[in-house]
């Protein structure tokens, strides 16, 4: 009788591990099929190659222009932005906790780069808004500091703990015995990092760069704070710029359930969705490669 | 044995379900309850209008949200709140919209309101015309200089274009009256999220001009005295020369109600229209409707 309950329990658990792992796949297809569906009708209306490569976007006007060229732009300053502050920054980070430091600062520096990563992304943005904001107007003597730079500022911040975490966890999963025959044939400690460490840690790292992109991609009221919002496309960094991200979660509120608009809004949520969609699956691939 | 724990974990998330079914069941029968949903502007005076009504009124409650005029609209036509406010007239199209979702707006106007028009305080240009304005804000004139001001790049500062206050000023500015022209605002403007956001940037930047209801100006910026077109009595906006129209950025505020107003609904809107609340209108820096 014993047995028999022990038999039917473990079989229950396991149906119920296996329905937990595989609710992210359902959740995942469910958004895209309501992303598709929602979006896809919108190029009924509104041609797609107008859609894409228009420089206009006034949702409100009648008729209506929705071309997100300038938003597209928008998002890439800011993130390519973020990423030449982010990236170096980040990966020598890691590289310093686990290779250069001394075990005490490598602890305190991986629990403040953890918590780095729980500061919602609201409060990184007022801190931006009040401090960087008007830094960046009186050093770079911009018209406004509401500009794709502070963006990519404050993004760098919310990038930088996902870089940090998983390069590092990269570059300790290295063989120590690549390290130490490095060493034996006399090669010096940054010869050994650069040469070795850092080759065999690549794949790794270029899959914590990519992961990185797409938490900043995404990132909407941090950058809707601080970029000032202007759809135009910028002829330099310290311009302003409006994100796709931020263009939705502006704008959804106003319109109404069905409408051209609304749909406009979805259809920008799919660009984007491909665009992470793409991004993960680089990094994917990249960490597919080092774990071989 | 071992499912016991989960049990409770799914009678408590079943609980959720049935709650929140409830409170939507409940919000459409209870009379008692109202949600009042719309323009940022004249947000701040509703909300007092809500506190004394329920101060007088204990048992009923009444919830009070911005998000601007379109949102308000569209709340009101996806049937999510019982009175939308607006800065704005709403449009035919607006109306065809909620005709086809079985809501048909009511319009109430409450008062009236001026925009102002503000520039940081260092800022040497005192008064503009209609024209000038409509040249700054359509990014014709960029520089300061070429207006008699400093030699400093201009910088547009909008409302998004969910705001009321950005369609009225569009249309009264920009297309000098005409709802059916074609103007736009500069695509370099930038669109900020709230009338504060306008403020607290042109209070640091001197580059900056933007506009906000009168209510929203203070000592921080300085308000331009503005002319009616084909006039050079520049004057600022005050409640009297609101009042008389003389100021030329002028416009009513209003609150919409699906069909004839009922109960609660009824009773709040009374109590707006009333000498109580007209002086309040006052109170808040608004126009009352009639001489109290």
């Amino acid at each position: 009788m014993a047995g028999e309950f022990r038999k039917t329990a473990d079989n229950l658990i396991e149906k119920i591990i296996f329905l937990c792992g595989i609710l992210s796949i359902v959740f995942v297809s469910l958004i895209f099929i309501f992303l598709f569906k929602e979006g896809i009708s919108f190029f009924t209306d509104f041609s797609i190659f107008k859609f894409i490569g228009g420089r206009f976007w006034y949702p409100t006007s009648s008729p209506p222009q929705f071309g997100i060229l300038s938003l597209i732009v928008g998002s890439i300053f800011v993130t390519a932005g973020a990423c030449i502050i982010a990236v170096p920054i980040g990966i020598m980070t890691a590289l310093y906790i686990s290779e250069v430091a001394p075990k005490w600062a490598r602890d305190i520096l991986k629990s403040l780069v953890e918590l780095m990563a729980a500061v919602p992304s609201v409060v990184i943005g007022f801190i931006g808004m009040v401090t960087l904001v008007p830094l960046v107007k009186t050093v770079f003597n911009a018209p406004t500091g509401l500009t794709a730079f502070s963006g990519s500022v404050v993004l760098a911040f919310m990038a930088m703990p996902t870089i940090v975490t998983i390069s590092e966890d990269a570059i300790r999963s290295v063989p120590w015995q690549y390290k130490e025959g490095a060493l034996a044939l006399g090669a010096t400690k940054w010869q050994t990092i650069r040469r070795i460490v850092l080759k065999a840690a690549m794949p790794g790292i270029i899959a914590a760069i990519m992961l990185g992109i797409g938490r900043v991609i995404g990132e909407t009221m941090a950058v809707m704070m601080v970029t000032g919002n202007a759809a135009q496309i910028p002829n330099s960094i310290f311009e302003p710029v409006r994100t796709m991200t931020a263009t939705i979660a502006a704008e959804m509120g106003e319109t109404v359930k069905g409408g051209v608009h609304y749909r406009g809004l979805f259809a920008i949520g799919l660009v984007l969705f491909t665009i992470t969609f793409l991004v993960n699956f680089i990094a994917d691939l990249f960490l597919g490669r080092s774990k071989k | 044995m071992k499912i016991k724990p989960l049990l409770p974990l799914l009678l408590f998330l079943l609980s959720f379900l049935f709650l929140s079914c409830q409170r939507e069941q409940k919000a459409a029968q209870n009379t008692n309850s109202i949600q009042i949903k719309g323009s940022d502007t004249i947000v701040n005076l509703v909300q007092v209008w809500a506190e004394r009504f329920v101060a007088e009124n204990p048992d009923d409650y009444i919830g009070v949200t911005g998000g601007g005029s379109g949102t308000g609209f569209a709340a009101l036509m996806n049937k999510t709140c019982d009175i939308a406010m607006a800065s704005r007239k709403i449009e035919d199209s607006e109306i065809q919209e909620a005709n086809r979702n079985g809501v048909f707006p009511f319009e109430f106007t409450v008062g009236f309101d001026g925009l102002a028009i503000l520039v940081h305080k260092t800022n040497p240009i005192e008064q503009l015309t209609m024209e000038q304005l409509r040249d700054i804000f359509m990014g014709n004139v960029q520089n300061w200089k070429e207006l008699g001001g400093a030699d400093l790049k201009i910088v547009i500062l909008s409302r998004e274009s969910n705001s009321g206050t950005h369609l009225f000023f569009k249309e009264q500015v920009l297309r000098r009256g005409d709802a059916k022209a074609k103007e736009e605002f500069a695509p370099q403007a930038l669109l900020m999220p709230s009338s504060k956001a306008i403020l607290d940037e042109i209070s640091q930047n001197p580059n900056a001009v933007g506009y906000v209801g009168m209510g929203f100006s203070n000592e921080n910026v300085k308000t331009i005295k503005v002319a009616s077109r084909g006039s050079l009595n520049f004057i600022l906006p005050t409640a009297e020369n609101v009042l008389t129209w003389a100021y030329p950025i002028s416009r009513p505020l209003y609150l919409y109600t699906n069909g004839d107003p009922q109960n609660l609904v009824k009773r709040f809107i009374d109590y707006a229209l009333s000498d109580k609340g007209q002086r309040i209108v006052i109170e808040t820096y608004f126009v009352p409707i009639r001489k109290l």
